[in-house]
């Protein structure tokens, strides 16, 4: 796996210098120990997940059958082939709770992903006109949540949004309402649980095209008669685009396959596919099956992944 | 002979057919990909020689620069360098230094520490390198800023910096690219002086890569014009300029003015030449042209004289109108019209503040000039 | 000198601040609560802490998410350089679609799903889990990120630089650790503090790959959470933030001030 040749590099680098044995070694050393490592803990453990998800249940450790080991030759290798199936993926389309988890988990996220642009873009876009002097200081405090613990934030809301919890006290307080609001393990508790984890990956894209922005342009459309509404659809939020593409991916694809947040705000009750993963696993010791769900969420996210990973590429060629 | 006006007469290793060449290039080419770079190119650098590589970006200045520092290698070809093939020798094995355009100044190094970096790559006894040092803050003037950091330096200071560290391992060729390209127009005028002084204290030799023609012709002896990635002339800055050997070397040297024409006649030591609309120029410089030829006399603005009558002695001299005229104090440049139409640039210098024979916006005047003021191209 | 700086934006970011830390704020105010209720305030005490240290299983938990934070930043800014370099320096080589795949993927893969093809490779070659399986599963996981933050600096280096101390006589090798490392070396701190966190923070991950004797902070933090809120979790999650914030505090204001002594120098030096 590990044929990473060097054939000639674009930009005039000291390896287009006749390389000796030793140089040519320790220029691509920095290519192969990350790819060898990659391969290994990235790219097969996936083949593995795809392999696992294809066996049976089995109780036994490992809970699969069959497994494969090196030493029992070729002829049991293509014997130990013929007993995988689809099995697990036909029970997962049989079973309705797959499905709705997977459809559920979509439909969440992107409820989440939409209502995170908009709160979001109005932040975005008062970073990007405060006075240059503050605007280093709002970047640091966008950036600082996502330091702290996930598992933290997520648990903060706990407190304030059970029925005896913070936020009812306070509503009550104020008269607004005289019964608690039930929020806890219901969507609404996960739809603001992924917002607020996920708002700093949605932020910091829109910023930094909003940065790079040239404000007069809506000065200019303003000029030429547009209304500030339509200059914002017109120029705005067009020029906002790539930022706006990024921030939602960014948002939607790790929501979709989020456990901490429905596990803890969205009660028994909730499915998404990455509590069922969880649950299927550590709580079934169905390995199989839940190899097949991981496949299946995959598959699910390979758009979105490809999409981000092109963006990621264009950026790329763009900033050399 | 008449002599085209230098100023190092003495200095000139390549009219000397005896002397060895320091560096050659050999028929090199350089490809990157489909793009040739440098095109099957020729040329031979004296010792202690000043030279200049001149020519628009994307001509291949900075890649025959580059394959002498070797960054890059030859597609084909050969550079040789005191007589040794440079082939497979890595930059760091190369007796040459360059100055970067960019100056590429270590950041996280003092001025110091950036100028002792190429002495200690060679192992060179700590006492010698202070000395060596001491003696580079001097020569580039910087000594009180000895413990700077880069960012903490003008860009004038910057530049010498860069210079110091690359003199510094006393090389027997330095390489400098587009040197003053980052400077104000004030500071690259006074430090063109410093480089040519330089050079002359140290004895190296330089070979310097320059968009700018004016910084070309002060500091070299000699200057190759590039365009292409092939050699369209090598000369002294004054044969460039007085006898360019091609119309791209007249047109990308200064102002021309270029008359298309045929050869109607040739002798030893004139030729005529008709042009299209039928005026006639008689031209003592006719190099090669035979009768018949298809050429361009080429002629400087500030070799043609413009008045209101036809002067009397004149031997070319054409008719037109005055089309437009630009004051500029010391000199006055005219834009006159002939009446085939062609349009010619003349300048003349205001050595009296006032002219009996001024001229305006379209007055009838002539232009005239001398048979040996202009020059015959062929290519 | 921003007058289109309006009410409108204003408002939008006191806002959306308040909404990023309100509820971390309120969380850290009630570790300090003297009831045993987390919603209820009733007086100032600092119980909590001091039962804290006496919880010898917390404490253990925290010693392992440490060394684990501590080693699988130190591997993973190793790789993540290197696998920065790769993507910056060599423009073509053979995989390079699949190495820049897997480089970029890990940033946005769903944690179930590393968690869980991390645990079936650990089984697969029958690595027990514990301490070890943790920190390869964060190396793997937090490299790419240190990769991406290490990649951006990488595209704004001036490879001349590189270029001049190789003409001055280093060698590459010499040239790499004399004058490309030193001059990327912030990023490269940031990259290992972006890992140490991740680490730090991570509890799906290391839920699937740990085993027994290596629990961290996180898992212990999730199984209790499961039992209900209480005070003592709010004290450990107030000092990891405390510790965290810390960190990045100071290493803003560090950077900040090197910033302003650098706007300082170079305006003294344009002056002299």
């Amino acid at each position: 796996m590990s044929t990473a040749t060097l054939t000639s590099s674009n930009a005039p680098a000291p390896a287009d210098v006749k390389p000796t044995l030793l140089n040519a070694l320790t220029s691509r050393l920095v290519i192969i120990v990350p790819y060898v490592w990659l391969v290994l803990f990235f790219l097969v453990p996936f083949l593995i997940v795809f392999k696992i998800s294809l066996s049976q249940t089995a109780i036994a450790m490992p809970p699969y059958a069959p497994t494969f080991t090196l030493g029992d030759g070729i002829a049991a290798f293509f014997s130990n082939l013929r007993q995988l199936s689809f099995e697990n993926y036909l029970w997962l389309t049989e079973d309705a709770l797959y499905f709705n988890a997977y459809v559920s988990s979509v439909v969440i996220a992107g409820i989440s992903t939409f209502l995170a642009l908009l709160i979001g873009f109005p932040i975005a876009y008062g970073m990007a006109r405060a006075p240059l002097t503050i605007r280093p200081l709002l970047l640091m405090l966008v950036i600082l949540p996502f330091w702290t613990s996930f598992l933290i934030r997520v648990y903060a809301w706990i407190g304030i949004l059970k029925p005896e919890g913070l936020l009812n006290q306070f509503l009550i307080w104020t008269g607004l309402i005289d019964q608690p609001l039930i929020i806890l393990n219901t969507h609404s508790a996960i739809f603001i649980g992924i917002v607020y984890s996920y708002l700093p990956f949605m932020v910091l894209p829109l910023y930094s095209t909003l940065e790079k922005m040239d404000f007069s342009l809506i000065e200019a459309a303003q000029d030429l008669g547009c209304t500030p509404t339509r200059a914002f659809w017109k120029i705005t939020f067009p020029l906002a685009l790539p930022g706006v593409v990024a921030g939602c991916l960014l948002v939607f694809i790790p929501a979709t396959g989020e456990f901490v947040i429905p596990d803890l705000l969205g009660g028994s009750q909730t499915l998404m596919i990455g509590k069922t993963l969880w649950n299927e696993f550590f709580s079934n010791r169905d390995w199989p099956v839940s190899s097949a769900v991981a496949v299946i969420l995959l598959l699910l996210l390979v758009v979105p992944i490809m999409i981000f990973q092109q963006a990621q590429a264009k950026a790329q060629e763009q900033g050399r | 002979m008449k002599s085209l006006g230098s100023i190092r007469r003495s200095f000139a290793p390549w009219t000397d057919p005896s002397a060895k060449p320091y560096i050659v290039f050999e028929n090199v080419t350089k490809k990157f990909g489909d793009f040739t770079a440098v095109n099957n190119l020729s040329l031979t650098i004296y010792e202690k020689e000043f030279f200049a590589l001149l020519g628009a970006s994307g001509c291949g200045k900075s890649t025959l620069l580059r394959m002498l520092a070797g960054f890059d290698e030859p597609t084909s070809g050969r550079i040789l360098l005191d007589g040794q093939d440079m082939r497979g020798i890595p930059p760091y094995r190369r007796p040459v230094n360059m100055m970067f355009q960019s100056y590429a100044l270590f950041p996280h190094m003092t001025v110091e520490q950036n100028i002792a970096f190429g002495l200690k790559q060679e192992g060179m006894p700590k006492a010698e390198i202070d000395r060596r040092v001491a003696d580079m803050l001097k020569l580039v003037k910087l000594e009180q800023f000895a413990k700077r950091k880069p960012h903490q330096l003008s860009g004038g200071q910057r530049q010498r910096v860069a210079l110091a560290r690359s003199v510094a391992k006393r090389p027997k060729v330095l390489l400098l690219d587009e040197p003053l390209g980052a400077l104000d127009k004030k500071l690259r005028e006074e430090t063109q002086f410093e480089l040519m002084d330089l050079q002359q204290n140290l004895g190296l030799t330089f070979v310097v890569v320059t968009h700018d023609q004016e910084e070309a012709m002060t500091m070299a002896d000699r200057i190759a014009i590039l365009d292409k990635g092939e050699v369209m002339q090598v000369a002294t800055p004054a044969e460039v300029y007085e006898a360019p050997a091609s119309r791209f070397v007249a047109g990308f040297v200064g102002n021309v003015n270029m008359f298309e024409g045929k050869v109607a006649a040739r002798d030893d030591h004139t030729a005529r030449i008709t042009g299209a609309s039928g005026a006639e120029i008689v031209v003592e410089n006719a190099g090669d042209a035979v009768a018949g030829d298809t050429v361009a006399f080429a002629i400087r603005p500030e070799k043609i004289k413009v008045t209101s009558r036809r002067p009397e002695e004149a031997v070319n001299a054409m008719e037109g109108e005055v089309f437009d005229l630009a004051y500029l104090g010391d000199m006055t440049v005219y834009y006159v019209k002939l009446s085939d139409g062609q349009m010619v640039k003349a300048s003349a210098l205001n050595s009296a503040r006032i002219t009996e024979d001024a001229l305006s916006w379209n007055d009838r005047a002539w232009i005239s000039f001398k048979p040996d003021a202009g020059v015959v191209l062929t290519r | 000198m921003n007058a289109s700086w309006s009410r409108f934006n204003i408002a939008s970011i006191v806002l959306g601040f308040a909404f990023l830390y309100l509820p971390i704020v309120l969380l850290v105010i009630f570790s300090f609560n003297e009831s045993k209720l987390v919603t209820v305030w009733t007086g100032f005490s600092t119980k909590w802490y001091v039962s804290l240290f006496n919880n010898t299983s917390l404490m253990d938990a925290a010693w392992v998410t440490a060394r684990v934070g501590v080693l699988s930043a130190t591997f993973a800014t190793i790789l993540g350089t290197m696998a920065a370099l790769a993507l910056t320096r060599y423009t073509r080589f053979r995989g390079r679609v699949l190495f820049s795949g897997m480089v970029f993927a890990p940033l946005v893969m769903p944690e179930v799903i590393t968690g869980l093809s991390l645990l079936l490779l650990f089984v697969a070659i029958g690595f027990d889990r514990g301490f070890m399986t943790v920190t390869l599963a964060h190396i793997t996981f937090s490299m790419c990120f240190v990769a991406v933050v290490v990649q951006s600096r990488l595209m704004t280096f001036d490879r001349s630089l590189e270029e001049a101390a190789m003409d001055l006589g280093a060698t590459p090798v010499k040239t790499f650790f004399q004058i490309t490392l030193p001059v990327i070396m912030p990023a490269i701190v940031s990259g290992w503090m972006l890992a140490f966190t991740l680490s730090l923070d991570d509890l799906v991950i290391a839920s699937f790959t740990s085993g027994p004797g290596a629990t961290t902070l996180p898992m212990k933090i999730y199984s209790q959470v499961r039992l209900g809120v209480t005070p003592e979790i709010n004290a450990v999650c107030t000092l990891l933030i405390g510790v965290v914030a810390m960190g990045v505090i100071i290493a803003s204001l560090v950077n900040k001030r090197r910033e302003v002594q650098r706007v300082r120098d170079e305006q003294a030096a344009q002056r002299g």
